[in-house]
């Protein structure tokens, strides 16, 4: 129905399926979307699936089980621009928590037969596997960044993606700052821009969805919530939460579960 | 599809399109009787349990979200419910208002994603809503509103409508003010009149027959039609607590498909869900909401599951009235969340996810972090359901070419609308075939 025009390709590892759904989220623009670009294998949304190669592949999950990376590779070989999806794809997302622990007791604890359960130890981020080409964080993305990252390719430039931190986009909304203000603590000024800083708008802190921004001072951050009287294992966690396994924050959650 | 000499036929599907996450299905056909080999997901194990145990309690709605980011007030509305057990405090009044209109916002958004765009197709032989657009662009481009009116509501409420972030154990971050509520009125107006329509539209969609004897089961409350709160029931004698919901339903290991399934304990198998809430809860539907469902053909009771197609837009007109009640009557509370003494404890709770009854169970600790968690969503409490739905469906149509049985099984598949991504507990790795 759409010949000639680019084809789309949406993959999944193991995730909850958001990051893909933002695409149908965009109900405003879905239209005008497959309009210019053709939805050529995207199961959660038709059961019709177009024979590769794929112009745009994302990705969404974190490669967490065996055969994923064979699979990952696949994917990499019949898609020209891969673009990695979600805190899932670019860093394990939440069930990286399972790459300090024991994954066996882990398999006996939630399953009645653990010996049906095949599994890797770690769940890891596309790009630590295949090259991708370009990454949209975010638990979930932003529907916005996604529609963006579309109408880029199709015109051939690059994405405006900011790598600031919250703390930009919470001035712009005219938000009072909940650590200053209310002594709460806030990851906004270590974790990348994207969500519109929507936590410290509802008067939480922020807690870090989209990952270390460009040049995060964990260190920093985490001394001004000792002062303001935050135990250190909730520093720990709080960097040990949607994105424990992008490299500044595991560190960060590292540097204050060690010191205990 | 392999047509074999032997006279068994094999129709295989091996990725299963339009459901949220992945599936997979086996049917072996010989001489003429259907058995069904394996119906599996294979979505990976999470782990989420194991990982939230000496987490903080408090993590417990923003964590679990992420089981599902189809349903993720789901997930926060039952774990919440549950820590507020274990603290000993009740969310009442206008927080708890608030609570219900979220849950309509996540119901909208929800069941129109699935009925009209990822169901609807199957009934008028469409690859996709996309594909369906093509004839029918009003109709689609109708429901994408009403959609995105389900998902504004949530933002406006929580934030975004992928993993809010406005709810916490006790309550809300923050709550809205009256102007706030106010600014999504007309839009929801304009919804009551579009999910009427969408009852009308599910309503005229060939519809295939089946009825099955299903044991109903979902939370019901002596006043509300069901989200947050309220007992256990089924149709075949069921009214316990939501604290009984693990002496009552059990996780069983199926041989066959190496697979766990939940049944009630001592009779089988149950059904969570639209049609369940709808059956048992009928009369507490506001009066439009009936009447659509009346002038779209069914009675008080719904046991054709592919009519879950209609109850889908009927609940939907129902979450519209109920949204509309809640922010007429809706005055800013003055605190946004009941203030806790951290205890230790165990706790339950149980909501009507769109696809059926979430159930959650914590322990905590003094320290207020989790010690042990137990989940069943709603797609693994269905599983046996949907399963000799797919006997029924497979032998009343054995006389269909295999790509035009494999779709009508994907389809009656898709009448759960399946979160496939929360129900790892059945997960089925196609460990032995054959």
């Amino acid at each position: 129905m759409t010949a000639g025009l680019p084809k789309l390709a949406v993959h999944k590892f193991a995730s909850c399926d958001g990051c893909q759904l933002s695409l149908l989220d965009c109900e405003d623009a879905l239209l005008d979307v497959v309009g210019a670009i053709q939805i050529a294998n995207f199961p959660e949304a038709s059961r019709e699936v177009l024979d590769g190669p794929y112009d745009l592949t994302l990705i969404e999950g974190a490669v967490s089980a065996p055969g994923d990376i064979e699979r990952l590779q696949e994917i990499r070989a019949e898609s020209k621009f891969l673009v990695s999806i979600g805190a899932c794809a670019t860093a394990g997302g939440i069930q990286a928590l399972r790459n300090t622990r024991d994954v066996d007791e882990f398999t006996r604890y939630v399953y009645a037969s653990p010996e049906y359960i095949d599994t890797l130890d770690k769940a890891t981020a596309v790009a630590d596997h295949v090259k991708v080409d370009l990454e949209l964080r975010g638990c979930p993305i932003s529907k916005h960044q996604l529609i963006e990252t579309v109408i880029a390719f199709l015109n051939g430039r690059a994405p405006i993606i900011p790598t600031y931190s919250v703390c930009m986009e919470c001035k712009r909304n005219g938000n009072t700052c909940v650590m200053v203000a209310h002594g709460v603590g806030c990851l906004g000024p270590v974790t990348q821009a994207g969500c519109g800083a929507i936590c410290p708008s509802f008067h939480r802190g922020c807690y870090g969805c989209f990952g270390p921004m460009e040049s995060p001072n964990t260190a920093a951050l985490g001394e001004r919530w000792l002062e303001l009287g935050i135990d250190r294992e909730v520093i720990r966690d709080q960097y040990h939460f949607f994105n424990s396994w992008a490299d500044a924050f595991r560190e960060a959650g590292e540097a204050y579960a060690a010191s205990e | 599809m392999p047509q074999a000499s032997d006279g068994l036929r094999a129709i295989d599907v091996d990725y299963l399109a339009r459901v949220e996450g992945e599936g997979s299905m086996k049917i072996r056909i010989r001489d003429g009787k259907a058995e069904i080999t394996e119906f599996g997901i294979f979505e990976p194990p999470r782990f989420f349990e194991a990982f939230m145990r000496g987490r903080l309690h408090t993590e417990a709605p923003d964590i679990t979200a992420r089981i599902c980011g189809i349903c993720p007030i789901a997930y926060q509305m039952s774990s919440a419910h549950a820590m507020e057990q274990v603290m000993g405090i009740t969310v009442g009044g206008q927080l708890r208002e608030l609570r219900r209109l979220l849950y309509c916002g996540e119901w909208i958004e929800s069941h129109v994603l699935h009925a009209a765009m990822l169901h609807a197709p199957d009934f008028l032989g469409y690859q996709s809503a996309i594909h369906m657009a093509a004839d029918h662009r009003e109709t689609v481009e109708l429901v994408l509103r009403l959609k995105k009116i389900g998902n504004d509501l949530v933002t406006l409420l929580a934030g975004r409508e992928i993993h809010p972030i406005n709810v916490k154990v006790g309550g809300w971050y923050r709550a809205p003010s009256r102007r706030e509520l106010d600014t999504i009125v007309d839009d929801l107006v304009w919804a009551k009149e579009a999910s009427l329509a969408l009852v009308q539209f599910a309503a005229s969609l060939p519809m295939p027959e089946l009825e099955q004897d299903y044991e109903f089961v979902s939370v019901c409350h002596p006043d509300e039609y069901p989200y947050n709160e309220g007992r256990i029931v089924s149709n075949k004698g069921l009214d316990i607590d939501v604290s009984e919901y693990l002496d009552t339903f059990e996780e069983i290991h199926v041989e066959r498909s190496n697979a766990l399934q939940s049944v009630i304990k001592g009779r089988g198998a149950y059904l969570v869900g639209p049609l369940a809430r709808y059956s048992l809860n009928f009369e507490k539907l506001t009066p439009d909401a009936r009447k659509a469902a009346t002038d779209a053909g069914l009675g008080e009771v719904c046991r054709n599951p592919f009519q879950s197609i209609i109850v889908r837009a009927v609940e939907t007109v129902y979450a519209v009235d109920e949204a509309l009640r809640i922010i007429d009557q809706y005055e800013t509370p003055a605190e946004p969340a009941v203030p806790y003494e951290v205890r230790a404890g165990v706790g339950h709770g149980a909501t009507e996810a769109p696809r059926g009854t979430l159930y959650h169970r914590y322990e905590v600790g003094a320290d207020g972090r989790i010690v042990d968690a137990h989940i069943m969503p709603p797609t693994a409490q269905n599983q046996q359901s949907i399963e000799a739905d797919l006997l029924s469906v497979v032998n009343g149509a054995l006389d269909l070419p295999d790509d035009e049985l494999q779709w009508k099984l994907e389809q009656s598949i898709r009448n759960y609308d399946p979160c496939i991504s929360c129900a790892t507990h059945f997960l089925d790795l196609e460990v032995d075939r054959e």
